[in-house]
């Protein structure tokens, strides 16, 4: 109960630019304000945290889940604008088994090609994920590395 | 730009085919794409492909949904804009109200996208006032913008870029290594051949001695003791010259061998200690030491004896394979079938035992690693009480290790039985071929004898070579991890034709530089001119890319954007050992090496009198506490300077960076870990110091400053003030709140202890 209050409290809206700006408890109003999250690989849910534009919190929220619809939508879609983080789906092919090496992958945002630096650039998270960080610093997620096709999975197992 | 350039769509910059011809009806006569950008993705973060071109009059954007071109008339209320974030930036057209448009990419096309930016903006200013900007005179790189070196012609930071992969045969690129013993080897080989050619000889006399001696004897005539005698005579001497010319070729060999295996070892290590900050950032200090050290030892072993081995088996092969043609064809051909298996076999297993390979030796870094993070931070381990915690965490490395081991093993075991199982049936055929032979008297009993013997030679060969598989794919993994060092061009090259500076006055010249780790912008736009001699101080909040532009000045990593000039010179066209020459640092966190004071003070130039160590270890303020030392300069001290206090290790690196006499002097938090009254001695005599020397000082104490010619103000990696102290002062700024905000807890301090 009280936290719906709390929440209530603060709104967001979008200015002529399609920037995200916040207005606070008081009443104060902040232009440019971006969506972060502290745990965006162990949490991505919770945690959010809004930011001014020289990097000041202004807002924590606990759960973006519980933020009331308008204001979620539009801390969402600014959170998507700012945050690129594709999955892999599938390796299609690599270019060498040494590094740099190139890879040619299917993404759930479509097909594309990474260079990845060096084997350090992969990195495990729990639960069988990775995280591959990209020359050009673009991180690829791999949810399950078993879940993957068996090609994909020969491919990707040279580099681990 | 004075001149009037004419660039056709083509020429500005390689426009894909499919752009050109969807773009050039769009053109008017007379217009010219000058700048495009290809962007890789769509506003709802899809990979769709789209372009935007700059032409003198309007901003073409190919819309991915509806297949049509957007256009823009260039006019005076248009404005670009770029923001970069995690890997991706975004292009923002606006006008003075709204945002018109924006596309999204990842930054591989970032600089394309500043060229962009920029042409449109110089057209706009064009269309406006008829007057371009005055260009720099320098060559900038069409692609990266960096400064070209004019003889050069290619640039150097897009030629790195395009630096191909390595390619797999890494084991024929030991051959490098192996040239220079080219002579030795060849001793080596022909040794080998007279050895192996010796071992074949006795079964040959086997032959003679069935058929000549002892059949006949069983048929009941008598034995020739002469004959006897020649043929044990001649197998002795074959047993005798085969292992005097076998002792030779390995002796030879294995002398070579662990040569190649040192210079390959020295020269990784030289290589690697070229390599930019940015590698070892990325690398673990332990995977590197196991490279180094226990990989290229295996490359000799296997170089030493299993390389060898293997020729010496593969020439027993075919001379064994030869000899057993020349006594019986038919025979032979029964005695060769089980070859066609065993190399198949070897190439079911060859790939999947590199691999494994490869992967036990990622997972050995993995071991190393453990010990290389937990040895140096021991203290933080114990102060914590983690010492169970690390023990797992190696445990844990150690039980992966075996995991993939036992998995290798698993195939491994598999394969050398098998083959021994083959040749034994290869051995059961020859016999059953062999007596059927002996029974239609095609063959006498001493050729079938002789066979045998070869045979079982011949098989036992087969069956090391099979084993030499695992020891080879072994040696290519670990060359293959080695050579991906040697491979590694160092992202701050040394220029390839440097320009000599031989006396430098020490003028910086900061020209709106860029500078990101990996994909996170950490200093923007920033320009500054020092001048020779200037003290400059850099203040601003932990984080805002102080020392991050020290890195830049002492070139440890290139500027992405803009350039660093010395006396004018970009810094990426100087020699970098000449250029560090002139530059003394003195870092936030102190490094010494295990070594004597008096070594680690004369670090920068090895050939320091006592003298002038002692007079720079003064100069320092570190003479006092040296001399207290029990063994005065000559005290040892440990890694990382243990066994000395962090104010101590500092004005020892305080002195070493005097020691050079730079005209340089670069101070990142130099006195932050002395008392005040230590501080305020070393700041006299950096006082003295700085004359003459072109100086910049970090410091969170604004009172260290006070003697800086300028202060340089920086927050989040631009400079928002630069003054002197009392001009800053009065205009109230960043610097002025920080100034008060130091004012107000030194009087707290003094309060705390008044009272
Ligand atoms: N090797 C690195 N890789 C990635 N980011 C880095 C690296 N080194 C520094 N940074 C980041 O760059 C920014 C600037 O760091 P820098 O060390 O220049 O700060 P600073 O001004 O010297 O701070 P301080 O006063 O605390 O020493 C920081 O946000 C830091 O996190
Ligand atoms: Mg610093």
């Amino acid at each position: 109960m009280t936290t719906q209050i709390i929440q209530t409290q603060w709104s967001v809206w979008l200015d002529d630019f399609g920037h995200l700006g916040l207005t606070d408890a008081q009443g104060l109003r902040h232009e440019q304000v971006a969506p972060v999250r502290a745990f965006p690989l162990s949490a991505p849910r919770e945690h959010w945290s809004l930011v001014s534009a020289n990097g000041i919190e202004l807002i924590w929220i606990q759960n973006i889940d519980s933020v009331p619809v308008p204001n979620r939508f539009l801390i969402e879609e600014a959170l998507d604008a700012k945050e690129f983080m594709p999955e892999i789906k599938q390796i299609i092919s690599v270019a060498s088994f040494s590094t740099p090496s190139t890879w040619t992958v299917n993404t759930d945002r479509g097909e594309t090609q990474l260079i990845l630096q060096a084997e350090e650039d992969i990195r495990r998270l729990p639960r069988r994920a990775l995280l591959i960080m990209d020359r050009h610093g673009v991180s690829y997620q791999i949810k399950d590395r078993f879940a993957l096709d068996r090609t994909s999975r020969k491919l990707l197992d040279r580099f681990l | 730009m004075n001149t009037e350039v004419t660039i056709t769509p083509t020429l500005a910059t390689p426009l894909i085919p499919l752009w050109e011809k969807r773009l050039r009806p769009e053109l008017d006569s007379g217009e010219n794409a000058l700048a495009v950008l290809e962007v890789d993705l769509d506003l709802n973060g899809q990979f769709i492909h789209s372009l935007l071109a700059v032409t003198e009059k309007q901003l073409f954007a190919w819309d991915t949904h509806k297949n049509l071109w957007e256009k823009w008339a260039l006019s005076a209320e248009l404005e670009l804009r770029v923001f970069d974030y995690a890997g991706i930036g975004t292009l923002e057209l606006r006008n003075k109200t709204t945002r018109l448009a924006h596309w999204r990419f990842t930054l591989g096309h970032h600089n394309a996208c500043l060229r962009l930016v920029e042409r449109f903006h110089t057209e706009l200013q064009f269309l406006l006032t008829q007057t371009r900007p005055e260009d720099d005179n320098d060559l900038l790189c069409p692609t990266c913008r960096s400064p070209l070196n004019s003889e050069e012609g290619e640039c150097p930071v897009c030629s790195r870029e395009l630096a191909l992969p390595p390619s797999t045969w890494t084991l024929f690129r030991l051959w490098r290594f192996a040239q220079p013993y080219w002579q030795q080897l060849l001793t080596g080989f022909l040794l080998m051949l007279g050895a192996t050619a010796a071992t074949l000889v006795s079964p040959y006399l086997y032959m003679p001695l069935m058929d000549e001696v002892l059949i006949p004897f069983q048929a009941g005539q008598h034995i020739e003791p002469e004959k006897v005698g020649l043929y044990l005579g001649g197998l002795m001497a074959a047993a005798l010259v085969s292992w005097g010319l076998g002792w030779a070729k390995t002796y030879i060999l294995a002398l070579v061998s662990e040569r190649i295996s040192a210079d390959l070892r020295t020269s990784t290590y030289e290589h690697l200690l070229h390599l930019s900050l940015e590698y070892f950032g990325s690398k673990r200090t332990g995977d590197l030491i196991s490279r180094i050290g226990s990989e290229s030892d295996r490359i000799s072993v296997f170089l030493s004896l299993h390389a060898l081995d293997f020729i010496t088996d593969v020439l027993m092969i075919v001379m064994t394979a030869i000899i057993l043609f020349s006594i019986n064809p038919a025979l032979a051909l029964v005695t060769l079938l089980p070859l066609p298996f065993i190399a198949w076999m070897i190439h079911q297993v060859r790939d999947r035992l590199r691999t494994g390979f490869e992967k036990i030796d990622r997972v050995w870094g993995e071991v190393t690693n453990v010990l290389s993070d937990t040895i140096p931070g021991i203290r933080v381990v114990k102060a914590f009480a983690q010492e169970q915690r690390e023990a797992q965490r190696f445990r844990e490395a150690n039980q992966h290790n075996l995991l993939i081991n036992d998995r290798l093993n698993k195939t491994w075991s598999l394969f050398s039985p098998t083959v021994s199982l083959m040749t034994e049936g290869g051995l059961l055929v020859v016999w059953a071929f062999g007596i059927y032979q002996v029974s239609v008297s095609a063959i006498t009993v001493g050729t079938l004898t002789a066979f045998l013997a070869y045979i079982g030679r011949f098989y036992g060969r087969l069956d090391s070579m099979s084993r030499i598989v695992s020891v080879t794919q072994k040696a290519a993994a670990g060359s293959k991890r080695i050579f991906d060092i040697l491979d590694h061009v160092s992202n701050v090259p040394d220029a390839s034709q440097p320009i000599v500076l031989n006396q430098i006055k020490g003028e910086i010249t900061l020209k709106d530089i860029g500078f990101r780790y990996g994909s996170r912008s950490v200093i923007r736009h920033l320009a500054l001119n020092i001048q020779p001699g200037e003290m400059i101080g850099l203040v601003g909040q932990s984080g805002s890319g102080k020392s991050t532009l020290v890195n830049l000045i002492c070139r440890f990593y290139d500027v992405s954007e803009g350039a660093i000039n010395i006396d004018g010179i970009d810094i990426r066209s100087l020699a970098l050992a000449d250029y560090r020459r002139n530059i003394g640092l003195v870092l936030q966190e102190p490094f010494l090496f295990f070594g004597s004071i008096a070594e680690n003070i004369a670090y920068g130039r090895p050939d320091a009198s006592r003298e002038e160590i002692i007079e720079a270890a003064r100069a320092a303020h570190a003479h006092d506490f040296i001399l207290r030392l029990p063994h005065g300069y000559d005290s040892v001290v440990g890694e990382r300077g243990q066994g000395l206090s962090g104010g101590e290790r500092q004005r020892i690196s305080i002195a070493r960076a005097l020691l050079i006499n730079p005209k340089v002097l670069i101070l990142d938090e130099a006195t932050s870990s002395v008392d005040t009254e230590t501080e305020k001695e070393i700041q006299k005599a950096l006082d003295n110091l700085v004359k003459g020397r072109t100086t910049i000082a970090i410091a969170h104490r604004l009172s260290t400053l006070r003697k800086a010619d300028r202060l340089v103000v920086m927050q989040r990696g631009r400079i928002i003030e630069v003054g002197p102290h009392d001009e800053l002062i009065a205009q109230r700024g960043a610097y002025w709140r920080l100034y008060q905000a130091q004012l107000r807890t030194t009087e707290t301090h003094l309060e705390d202890e008044t009272s």
